[in-house]
């Protein structure tokens, strides 16, 4: 038997053998943090990759593949590229706001991601409001957007930020109603409860009908609250050129479009942990060996991911009345529906259960 | 039950945006002056001139084989259409009868210039509503076009394959075998475009009821090709004046009358099929003969005024020429179909939201080079 929480318990002991007490606490957190920024980084720079390459598949192209194999350090070398290059600004931007901006969405995933169930007790924050925090803390993002594009002192930017702030606010709703259908089913906001719960069967299972239609709804707001196709009003490159990022460059824009790629998998984690049992294998097949809940869970996130750059890849993109249409006169009524037919399914006990 | 009302006392405030001359949406360096309340728009002036290079002024400078190679940088994404304008009205000026074998070649690359402005045209569309896949799509079939013009003429865009008189040279002995294969590839693709766009329901949303010209708005600005079509005006020169092996083959007007984006989007559609049946009819019976018959080194056009109107992919393109007897023209005039198409813009999209502004241009399908000449 090998669990994470051998590893976790002797790196405990080895950093109480080296210094007092009184700072194991600080240095672990350190630690973590390190570990976190890491994961942070190497998924980011994985996403881009892999999101070039996606889309290469869709268009009939190669994608990346001159750097390293498979195009690897593709992604590596852009980053050291953006680096290297020089921080523009505008003239007359609101500096301060200006150069806060990009940290308020690089912040928000940071600490989005940082109450992932990964495995079994492989988790760095397993907090009572899990689902409650998630959705408190992806909602942060959107002050950077607008900070951004109000501060860029570009009309384009401004256009962007006002469409990013009417639709992350609207879709927010819709993300916090089908994630609270699903609450009905594990009666806990707690991550690590509700994966606890899907042992005797997915959330998605579990739930039948209203599960599928709340998943539904949640990759379809999850989608327009990562700013990303079709509901990529805010940078609409035919529209707005570069959107609220307009006047970004260097490492200033890496840190939205970082952000931007690890929103889409917070996005999906969340989509694994409440709908797909997060790190539990299917039929509980690898129930044995603990330490793959790492790979199943990472493999349907992934999932999740490519699943959102198939939308990206192959809609047009809505306009944005017909945005706010799709939310307010669609998904929301369907959403306030779906709660009341899910509680009815909970209370007169018609889920399926293993 | 009294209706709730906006309280007017919000005042929104008109502000000005600039967009382009560098802007993804305005295909080159077209600038579109906006006057937009909120992402309402108020007002479109589209300011010329970025890319003027004095075409007319120039072939006023030369002599009439020059002209043919000034119009390829008109519109040229229909260089070989606007090359055989210059060459028919010079043709007709002279009186001179070109082989059949010419008219046909001439027909066949004319709509297969027509196919490959088409599919461009529907890859940038796709890409203007912000599907960006569709952009891929349509370069692979432009592609396979691009090859074989530059087996034939050893260009890809700006051929100049027409002289008056005839054709520069000989087809090459692979163009038929090489045509007939696009034309099987290509009635295979075509049904994926409709798959990835034409039936896709976010894209009919963001076409359908937007930027709509009405059929006597078309007449009164002087729209012409996919843009009058689309409104139900039936202006197809090629069906009106045939020219080249035109009056030979059998091909339906593409005509829809709704005269939305989404309407115009059909007619183009719709023209690619036309186009494919019009090469498969003539590709088999291309004629043997001379390519060219021989005219003057100096060609001298009788003192007079000539007109010669084609269909080119975004409509009717005119060449007026004006001749003293002399080896240059006096005065030259292109009637672009650029230049009026744009002209409507305002008409249309006034009181859309950006959104529809940028779909509803990209059905437009401008050529700056065109406009400006």
């Amino acid at each position: 038997m090998y669990s994470s929480l051998i590893i976790t318990n002797n790196i405990h002991s080895w950093v109480l053998s080296l210094m007092p007490a009184a700072v194991t606490g600080i240095t672990e957190m350190m630690m973590i943090a390190m570990i976190y920024l890491t994961v942070f980084a190497v998924l980011g720079l994985f996403l881009v990759l892999m999101e070039r390459k996606v889309a290469a598949w869709f268009q009939l192209r190669i994608g990346p593949n001159r750097v390293g194999f498979f195009g690897m350090f593709q992604t590596i070398a852009d980053a050291l590229k953006l680096l290297s290059k020089e921080l523009t600004g505008t003239d007359k931007a609101d500096k301060f706001l200006y150069n806060l901006a990009p940290y308020f969405l690089i912040i928000s995933s940071l600490m989005a991601l940082a109450v992932f169930p990964f495995s079994e007790n492989l988790q760095a924050f397993d907090i009572n409001i899990g689902i409650f925090f998630l959705i408190a803390i992806s909602s942060i993002g959107v002050i950077g957007v607008l900070l951004g594009g109000w501060s860029s002192n570009n009309k384009f930017a401004l256009i962007g930020a006002m469409r990013s702030g009417v639709q992350t606010i609207s879709y927010e709703l819709s993300v916090g109603l089908s994630l609270l259908t699903m609450i009905l089913l594990t009666g806990s906001l707690q991550l690590s409860e509700i994966i606890e719960v899907q042992k005797s069967g997915w959330l998605i299972v579990q739930g039948h009908i209203p599960a599928v239609i709340a998943f539904m709804i949640y990759m379809i707001s999850g989608t327009a609250e990562t700013n990303r196709a079709p509901f990529d009003m805010v940078e609409a490159e035919s529209e707005l050129g570069a959107g609220f990022h307009t006047e970004y460059s260097g490492m200033k824009f890496a840190y939205f479009f970082l952000a931007e790629f690890i929103n889409m998998f917070i996005i999906a984690a969340i989509g694994t942990t409440v709908f797909f049992g997060g790190w539990l294998s299917p039929f509980g097949i690898t129930e044995s060996i603990p330490w793959l809940g790492v790979f199943w869970f990472l493999l349907k996130a992934f999932a999740l991911v490519f699943l959102m750059m198939w939308f990206r890849w192959t809609f047009p993109r809505l306009r944005v009345d017909q945005l706010l249409t799709l939310e307010w006169k669609y998904l929301l009524p369907i959403n306030l529906f779906n709660i009341v037919l899910m509680a009815i399914i909970v209370w007169l006990n018609f889920t399926i259960q293993f | 039950m009294e209706t709730a009302t906006i309280n007017n006392n919000f005042k929104s405030e008109e502000y000005f945006i600039n967009m382009g001359p560098q802007h993804p949406a305005t295909h080159g360096v077209l600038r579109l002056l906006l006057t937009i309340d909120g992402e309402i728009i108020k007002k479109v002036e589209p300011d010329l001139g970025y890319i003027h290079r004095s075409i007319e002024k120039m072939c006023e400078r030369d002599s009439y084989q020059q002209i043919v190679h000034l119009t390829d940088r008109m519109d040229y994404l229909s260089s070989h259409i606007n090359n055989e304008a210059v060459c028919l009205a010079v043709e007709n000026a002279l009186e001179l009868e070109v082989p059949e074998r010419v008219k046909v070649i001439r027909t066949i690359i004319d709509e297969l210039t027509r196919i490959s402005s088409h599919t461009l045209w529907w890859g940038v569309m796709g890409m203007d509503v912000g599907a960006l896949t569709s952009y891929f799509y349509g370069f692979r079939d432009r592609e396979m076009i691009n090859d074989i013009f530059e087996e034939t003429c050893g260009a890809r865009l700006t051929m100049n394959y027409n002289i008056p008189g005839g054709l520069m040279q000989d087809i090459h002995p692979n163009f038929v075998k090489r045509v007939k294969e696009f034309i099987a590839h290509f009635k295979t693709k075509l049904p994926e475009y409709d798959k990835l766009l034409t039936g896709n329901i976010i894209f009919q949303k963001r076409t359908k009821g937007v930027g709509v010209l009405s059929k006597e708005d078309a007449i009164a600005y002087g729209a012409s090709g996919p843009v009058a079509r689309g409104s139900g005006y039936s202006c197809d020169v090629r069906k009106h004046h045939p020219y080249s092996a035109l009056d030979k083959v059998s091909f339906n007007e593409a005509l829809h009358t709704e005269g939305d984006s989404y309407a115009r989007y059909l007619v183009r559609i719709q023209e690619m099929w036309e186009s494919v049946s019009i090469i498969e009819q003539l590709i088999d019976n291309i004629p043997e003969g001379d390519f060219k018959v021989a005219t003057n080194a100096v060609i001298k056009l009788p003192k007079g005024e000539y007109y010669q109107k084609v269909e080119t992919a975004r409509g009717e393109l005119g060449v007026y020429i004006i001749s003293t007897g002399g080896k240059n023209p006096h005065r030259m005039k292109f009637r672009s179909p650029g230049l009026s198409n744009l002209s409507l813009l305002n008409h249309i999209t006034v009181g859309g939201k950006i959104g529809d502004l940028v779909a509803t241009m990209a059905t437009i399908d401008i050529v700056v080079p065109d406009i400006d000449r």
